[in-house]
């Protein structure tokens, strides 16, 4: 069983009180707290101040790769064993374009997929205090802090328009 | 079926009635999805059945007769690869292009593409006669340190249908993530328990959401050219030859239109009553019905061009053999698969003008039955042009057998049996994304930024 991460946990069913929330937050210099949601937002990221993903580097690296393991795959085979074919050359770019492609884009979405799943580990939310509706209808706040800041980051949250806070210890 | 009425083109539902709408359709089937499950699983064990006969007797079971030595299984490989790429345009291609509507329909279609995929990969393997040396297809270092012949159009298609099931099922499986953990949070007992296995952990935090959402993009960005890859390809298995009919620069364009027409039909076929069993018609409306009708319309009228232009060229190249295949097509031995082929896709199709026949679930059901019936008696009569090619005396046919039949049979068991489980297993409307599409609720009045 995970240990339980100390903090305050607030629900939201207003997208602007939410919004609110996260702003009063920043304003604080608070950036270690997460945010819950059942879909993305663009009022939410833009409050959240959210920044392009890294995720589209794994892309880049995860294509060039194919595209290089295509190319490198059939000239090396193409000459390990030359065969003669038709007459046409041993080995030749336009066929092998097809090679490239296809293993760029399979190593793209493969790496693109093994981003996701890299950049979501580094920061687990084990141990964080979580609600099942915030994967329906609502918001949630999570900011994980000491039981002696949770009544100054309650009053914050209630004053923002939430409709529940918790503590969680 | 009446026409049914006109609903907006967004859901109206709140984000709860969403979330409670989708999961519903996970619950406890009735006696009608068993009825399906089971002729599915039935029309699966003849093809089992038919395949352990080849297996024993080998291919000549099949009716193969020289000079056709591609028959109905290469048919039915073209015929299911097509049907894969609806479901990639409505949920790539028309995610890049930020079209709303595709939300409500387009995890049935994905989940259409990868099964239809799964189910064209059989055929190849099947066609190859010594099926248990399938892996001889693969760039593998063996005892005589032979390579594939990368020039040929079989060995492409390795890699682009390999490429494509792996890259729809990621996709699929990608976006079913936050779904899965929707319905972990609104299920109780075990099977919160496993939805909470398959939901790997989701939560929805704003750093999931950026890397999730950016990802899906990249997905889908690599989604839309393989998918216009993959049936060119195929395309290419054909046009790469020098047999008269099929040597043509048209044939990718040609193929890929056909590929998502085919697609569509299916998605009809399959949406039509999947909307009702699950009770899902609030969801998937007369809306969604138009939209598909026209992308059928459009895509069918780029057929009807195709299939002119192709009886068009044989006739200005003055090339005796190209005259002669489709003087063939249409008055030869094949006549009726040539017409059949023509009237299914190029005719039928442009009763989709009509709004009033595009939000007929009646209308629109019959005509998706002609679209199937119509590509794959493309993909037939195209296939069988190999019976004329250059030397009269050796012009033959082929009859199909019990052995082609059962594959066939077995092929459509094996697709809906898929189907029908994902259906009641996995979401099939797209939670999240329906949900984007729904304002949440403010506290002050006006809209967002």
């Amino acid at each position: 069983m995970a240990r339980t991460v100390p903090g305050v946990l607030a629900s939201f069913e207003h997208i602007d009180a939410a919004c609110d929330a996260v702003g009063a937050l920043r304003a604080q210099g608070r950036e270690d707290f997460t945010v819950y949601s059942a879909a993305p937002n663009h009022e939410l990221e833009h409050a959240l101040g959210i920044t392009n993903s890294p995720v589209r580097l794994f892309t880049l690296i995860g294509g060039l790769t194919g595209v290089c393991a295509g190319l490198g795959m059939t000239f090396w085979m193409s000459l390990d064993w030359p065969l003669l074919v038709g007459g046409k050359p041993i080995a030749t770019v336009p066929p092998y374009v097809v090679f490239m492609f296809e293993l760029m884009v399979l190593l793209g979405a493969l790496s693109t997929v093994a981003g996701v799943v890299i950049l979501s580990l580094s920061k687990p939310t084990t141990g964080m205090a979580y609600d099942p509706r915030f994967s329906d209808d609502q918001i949630g706040i999570f900011v994980p802090c000491p039981p002696a800041e949770a009544g100054r980051i309650e009053k914050l949250f209630r004053e923002a328009g939430s409709v529940e806070v918790r503590h969680a210890a | 079926m009446a026409a049914i009425a006109h609903e907006p083109a967004h859901p109206t539902q709140t984000h709860h009635e969403v979330t409670r709408d989708v999961v519903n359709t996970l619950g406890t089937a009735g006696r009608g999805y068993f009825l399906a499950l089971a002729g599915a699983v039935g029309l699966f064990l003849i093809g089992v059945t038919t395949f352990i006969m080849l297996l024993k007797e080998g291919l000549g079971l099949a009716g193969y007769n020289p000079p056709i030595f591609w028959s109905v299984y290469i048919t039915n490989f073209v015929f299911w690869v097509g049907i894969g790429h609806a479901g990639t345009l409505i949920s790539a291609i028309l995610f890049l292009f930020r079209s709303s509507w595709r939300t409500a329909v387009y995890r049935a279609t994905e989940a259409m593409t990868v099964f239809a995929v799964m189910t064209a990969g059989l055929f190849p393997i099947v066609h190859i006669g010594r099926q248990w040396f399938f892996y001889w297809l693969l760039p593998y270092p063996n005892q005589r340190f032979l390579w594939p012949n990368f020039k040929s159009p079989l060995v492409w298609d390795v890699f682009a249908i390999g490429t494509y099931l792996t890259v729809s099922t990621t996709f699929l499986c990608v976006g079913l993530v936050p779904d899965i953990a929707a319905a972990r949070d609104l299920m109780k007992g075990w099977r919160s328990k496993v939805y909470g296995f398959f939901s790997l952990g989701w939560r929805g935090t704003h750093d999931q959401w950026r890397h999730y959402t950016r990802a899906y993009v990249y997905l889908a960005a690599l989604a839309t050219p393989l998918v216009l890859s993959v049936h060119s390809v195929v395309s290419w298995d054909f046009a790469m030859s020098l047999i008269p009919g099929w040597h043509g620069t048209i044939f990718a364009p040609y193929f890929v239109a056909g590929a998502i027409y085919s697609g569509v039909g299916m998605v009809l076929t399959l949406l039509i009553p999947l909307r009702k069993a699950l009770k899902v018609e609030h969801m998937i409306t007369d809306f969604h019905f138009d939209n598909l009708g026209k992308l059928t319309l459009f895509t069918g009228s780029i057929l009807f061009y195709a299939y002119a232009m192709e009886y068009f060229i044989a006739w200005y190249s003055g090339n005796t053999f190209e005259q002669h295949a489709f003087w063939n097509r249409a008055f030869g031995p094949m006549w009726w698969g040539g017409w059949t082929m023509i009237i299914c896709n190029a005719f039928v199709s442009q009763l989709l003008w009509f709004r009033r026949v595009r939000t007929n679930l009646t209308a629109m059901f019959v005509i998706s039955i002609f679209i199937n019936v119509g590509m794959w008696f493309e993909r037939y009569v195209i296939v069988n042009s190999l019976g004329a090619d250059f030397v009269p005396w050796a012009f033959d046919q082929m009859t199909p057998t019990w052995a082609d039949w059962g594959m066939l049979a077995g092929s459509f068991g094996w697709f809906g049996m898929w189907f029908l489980l994902f259906a009641r297993t996995f979401p099939v409307v797209a939670i999240q994304e329906v949900k984007e599409l729904i304002p949440m609720p403010r506290l002050r009045k006006g809209g967002a930024h």
